[in-house]
């Protein structure tokens, strides 16, 4: 068999273990490649900064551990972002393996800025429903989460005395990995509440790389305020909250491992046109 | 792929199940609106406004330290609203001296005034709508009144009244009914048509899509190779459309599958599709004549959780090792493991999604296709029934209206009038 | 025959309810709407719990009859009712065997064994874009080659490394992003969201009645 039959009939797991070097190197030796804003990015966190000092914002963690190494660096990174600034966070999740990860993500930011549970911050845990509860924490969301996830009654919470509905709080954050996520929040709740300030609802999103490309057109018709798509997008968000977390150091490794795909499309290529055509 | 069948017949006219589902539906809505009075009635808030009266100073107005009284106050009713609305308007004073206005209400002309609220210098007007703490009821008269906040004192405006109304109709959303009523009107005009054409014995002209009949062919393919054939019909759940367009073509599969006397294995994702696909399979193997055939742990749910599922259906792949694979319906993350572990065992994959994310997935790991509305597309083509068709047609002559109405909003904003686009804006 | 009429006449009347309210702002209509929100965030609810119960149903049936793979459904039976007795239970007793705070049985199990098997499958993904890349991406035409040269040039422009190669590639990047790719999403949303509002016409006219089961 000739060298580019045997490229073109390559074992695929030569092609995994090619990958699996070009992702672990750069956790050894780091490149340090700098990581670029986008437009995107920066309005994902202007609409952060523009948050007033003592406001609320609404977190809604819609994801589960498979999008974790995506959305969890972005959720931290929100999270620091709000709390160096005294904004309030009040969380919740649409996906039922949700919860433990914001509650895992406000351990882990919380203490650094001093910031209290029930004061500063609430985790209202995992509420099945989809777009009603998205509609209906639009005008009660106390009634919707009557407790927390520990099962504690809100009203008992400092942190929940003021927020009744959307016009309590200045903006939603949506990080989201699929279907309940940001285009349902999008579709049933942009342009229809206004926020604390009595303007329309901003609503800013991160979401996994391959759904960010359907939100651009949302992004452009001014529906979301800014958009963090995937590791990148991940990164880009932590260059502006100034820390360096995991999607940072990840990029790297995305940068090698795209080149190394580029490599492969391209090899994959030369081979069909030098005439080590497979049929199908 | 059975073209020369005649369309089902389309039922009768209006018979007793659809009397019954319309009576059935009118005592509903009386039972509602009965329902929805009494919730109404409970809701009412009744009492003056609750805020505590602000600390108002008044001096003579023009006096060091006294702003002017605000001019020009007004309170118009909100539209499109159940009457839960007021707006104040005054004349904002940019001279300095005014710290900000206090914006009063009372229920009588003659009081008490209690302040609601308290807005800056810049702002020329307040939106008094119904809450908690600010009970606003529809019909009722109001006064207002409204401070300038001085340095050394304040300064109030006259009495203002104004009644906050609900409306019966939202004239902002007037753009969207039109759309809605004109996109109703199509599809239900080309349903009865298609019902009218079936009566005929005819059948409504649906261009043929690549992908049905490569199904086909992946089934004889299977046949010969003595191998099962595998449909995956999506990880979602029962009230998907996707799963529902799925199982449409499951049973059409299902039949073929029948005449060949070749397995078929559906792996389910939830719970509540394991009934439908083991109905539907069910009923394609009696329609085919071969109810004999038809082999219950065939359709087997495997679990809920998405991953699980994934590892499941690749687990039946890497062992029966299925001649065809058919992806049909509602996918997500999980489409290309599942496409690449098939293209592995060198089965023939056909996948259609409208899931948009995992288009290039498929694209890229299968053999062919159904993008978007073509699997709703083959749903109408294989089921022949009249009202898919119609509802197909509909569809597309409504996007042939938007495409038109596109073009003219590109020349219109091209020449400088927002006029048709703002008519399109949904408030 | 109420088996099926019953649920139609529901769907049509709360159906139509809803959309007329979307234009209807009379307040009996707003309370009437917020209070079938919450109704079907409660139904929801219970279809949860209902699919819970379908699982254990079958997963029981399979077992009990030693169908075929009935040694799967033994370990989804135990974890099943194992992780609701140990997040459910905390009337039962205090953490760390139940509950589901930080430090509990339940948050170890899903921290140490969930999160670590969700996170493996998802990262084959990384490894099968790769091998469906090598073996399928072909430039079999012209149009297949405008779509790999969009693929490189987004794939290079959305990492760090594309900067440094070209600094225009990023904002080559942007720019498919946001025309072509905008373009083509918008057209496919449109058509996809005409599909799924004909589809909800035809479930509230009851037109479209595969959900409810066979005859």
């Amino acid at each position: 068999m000739s060298l580019s039959n045997r490229l073109v009939n390559l074992d695929r797991r030569y092609i995994f273990f090619v990958i699996l070097i070009v992702i672990i190197i750069p956790y050894i030796r780091p490149l340090g490649l700098p990581i670029r804003v986008s437009r995107e990015a920066e309005g994902f966190f202007s609409a952060i900064e523009k948050v007033p000092a003592g406001g609320t914002v609404l977190l809604a963690a819609d994801y589960d551990p498979g999008s974790m190494p995506e959305l969890q660096p972005m959720t931290l990174a929100a999270l620091d972002l709000c709390f160096r600034r005294n904004v309030k966070v009040v969380g919740f999740c649409l996906w039922p393996a949700g919860p433990p990860l914001l509650n895992r993500a406000l351990s882990q930011v919380a203490p650094r800025y001093g910031k209290e549970y029930g004061v500063d911050y609430v985790n209202l845990g995992f509420k099945e429903g989809q777009e009603a509860v998205m509609v209906r924490v639009g005008s009660a969301l106390p009634e919707v989460f009557p407790a927390d996830y520990n099962g504690t009654p809100v009203s008992t919470l400092p942190i929940m005395q003021d927020v009744e509905n959307f016009s309590s709080v200045h903006l939603l954050i949506s990080i989201s990995a699929g279907y309940p996520g940001t285009k349902e929040w999008v579709q049933q709740v942009g342009q229809r509440f206004q926020n604390a300030n009595r303007e329309m609802l901003p609503i800013v999103s991160g979401c996994t790389a391959v759904s960010a490309p359907e939100y651009y057109a949302y992004v452009n018709a001014g529906q979301l305020d800014g958009l963090l798509g995937g590791l990148a997008g991940a990164a880009e968000i932590e260059k502006l909250a100034g820390v360096t977390g995991t999607a940072t150091r990840g990029m790297d490794g995305q940068s090698l491992a795209h080149l190394i795909i580029i490599a492969f499309i391209v090899l994959g290529n030369l081979l069909y046109f030098l005439g080590g055509r497979r049929k199908k | 792929m059975e073209a020369g069948r005649a369309l089902t017949p389309p039922g009768p006219g209006p018979s007793a199940p659809h009397t019954t589902i319309v009576r059935g539906a009118a005592s509903l809505c009386g039972l509602l609106l009965l329902v929805l009075l009494t919730v109404d009635a409970a809701a009412e808030t009744v009492g003056p406004p609750t805020s505590a009266p602000a600390t108002l100073t008044f001096g003579r107005p023009g006096d060091d330290g006294i702003p002017p009284a605000p001019d020009s106050v007004g309170v118009a009713d909100i539209p499109n609203d159940g009457g839960e609305a007021l707006r104040v308007s005054w004349k904002a004073e940019a001279e300095t001296g005014v710290r900000g206005y206090i914006i009063l209400r009372a229920e009588s002309a003659d009081g008490p005034f209690a302040a609601i609220d308290t807005v800056d210098a810049a702002t020329a007007s307040f939106t008094d709508a119904a809450g908690p703490g600010h009970p606003l009821r529809n019909g009722v008269t109001y006064h207002y009144r409204v401070a300038a906040l001085g340095e050394l004192g304040d300064s109030e405006s006259a009495t203002v009244t104004g009644t906050a109304r609900q409306s019966f109709f939202n004239t902002d959303r007037l753009n969207l009914l039109v759309l809605l009523a004109l996109f109703f009107g199509l599809v239900l005009a080309y349903t009865r048509q298609a019902a009218n054409h079936a009566r005929r014995g005819g059948m409504p002209f649906v261009r043929k899509i690549a992908g049905l009949t490569a199904i086909e062919e992946a089934i004889g393919r299977a046949t010969e190779m003595g191998r099962a054939v595998l449909y995956v019909p999506g990880i979602d759940d029962a009230n998907n459309i996707q799963t529902i367009y799925s199982m449409i073509i499951l049973g059409n599969v299902a039949r073929t599958v029948a005449r060949y006397e070749t397995p078929l294995i559906v792996p389910v994702c939830r719970a509540f599709v394991v009934p439908l696909a083991e109905e539907t399979v069910k009923q394609g193997y009696v329609d085919a004549g071969r109810p004999d055939a038809y082999v219950r742990n065939n359709i087997r749910y495997l679990s809920d959780e998405q991953f699980a599922f994934t590892a499941g259906v690749d687990g039946i792949m890497l062992r029966e090792k299925p001649a065809a694979n058919l992806f049909l319906g509602s996918f997500f993350a999980e489409s290309l493991i599942l496409a690449e572990t098939g293209f592995a065992t060198g089965a023939v994959q056909i996948a259609g999604t409208a899931n948009i994310h995992q288009l290039p997935f498929f694209v890229v790991a299968c053999d062919y296709t159904l993008i978007g509305e073509e699997f709703y597309a083959a749903s109408a083509y294989l089921a022949r029934e009249p009202k898919l068709i119609g509802v197909l047609k509909g569809t597309d002559w409504m996007k042939v209206i938007l495409i038109a109405l596109m073009l003219i909003g590109i020349l219109t904003e091209s020449a400088g009038w927002e006029g048709f686009r703002r008519w399109f804006v949904l408030r | 025959m109420l088996r099926r009429e019953f649920p139609l006449a529901i769907t049509c009347v709360v159906g139509l309810f809803m959309v007329i309210g979307l234009f209807v702002p009379e307040r009996h209509f707003t309370a009437g709407r917020t209070e079938v929100e919450s109704w079907a965030i409660i139904i929801r609810a219970f279809a949860a719990v209902l699919g819970v119960a379908n699982i254990g149903r079958i997963s029981y049936l399979r077992i009990s009859r030693r169908e075929h793979e009935w040694v799967y459904h033994v370990p989804l039976l135990i974890g099943l009712v194992g992780m609701i007795v140990l997040g459910v239970g905390g009337s039962l007793g205090s953490a760390p065997l139940f509950g589901i705070a930080e430090g509990t049985f339940f948050n170890d199990l899903y921290m140490n064994v969930y999160v670590p098997m969700q996170g493996t499958m998802f990262a084959l993904l990384a490894f099968f874009i790769a091998s469906a890349a090598f073996r399928a991406f072909r430039v079999r035409s012209f149009e297949a080659g405008l779509l790999a040269l969009a693929a490189l040039l987004v794939m290079l422009g959305r990492v760090p490394i594309g900067a440094e190669i070209w600094d225009q590639l990023p904002l080559i990047s942007d720019w498919i992003m946001n025309i072509p790719n905008n373009a083509a999403k918008r057209a496919i949303l449109i058509g996809a969201a005409l599909g799924a509002i004909a589809t909800g016409l035809k479930v509230i006219l009851g037109l479209e009645r595969n959900y409810l089961g066979g005859e």
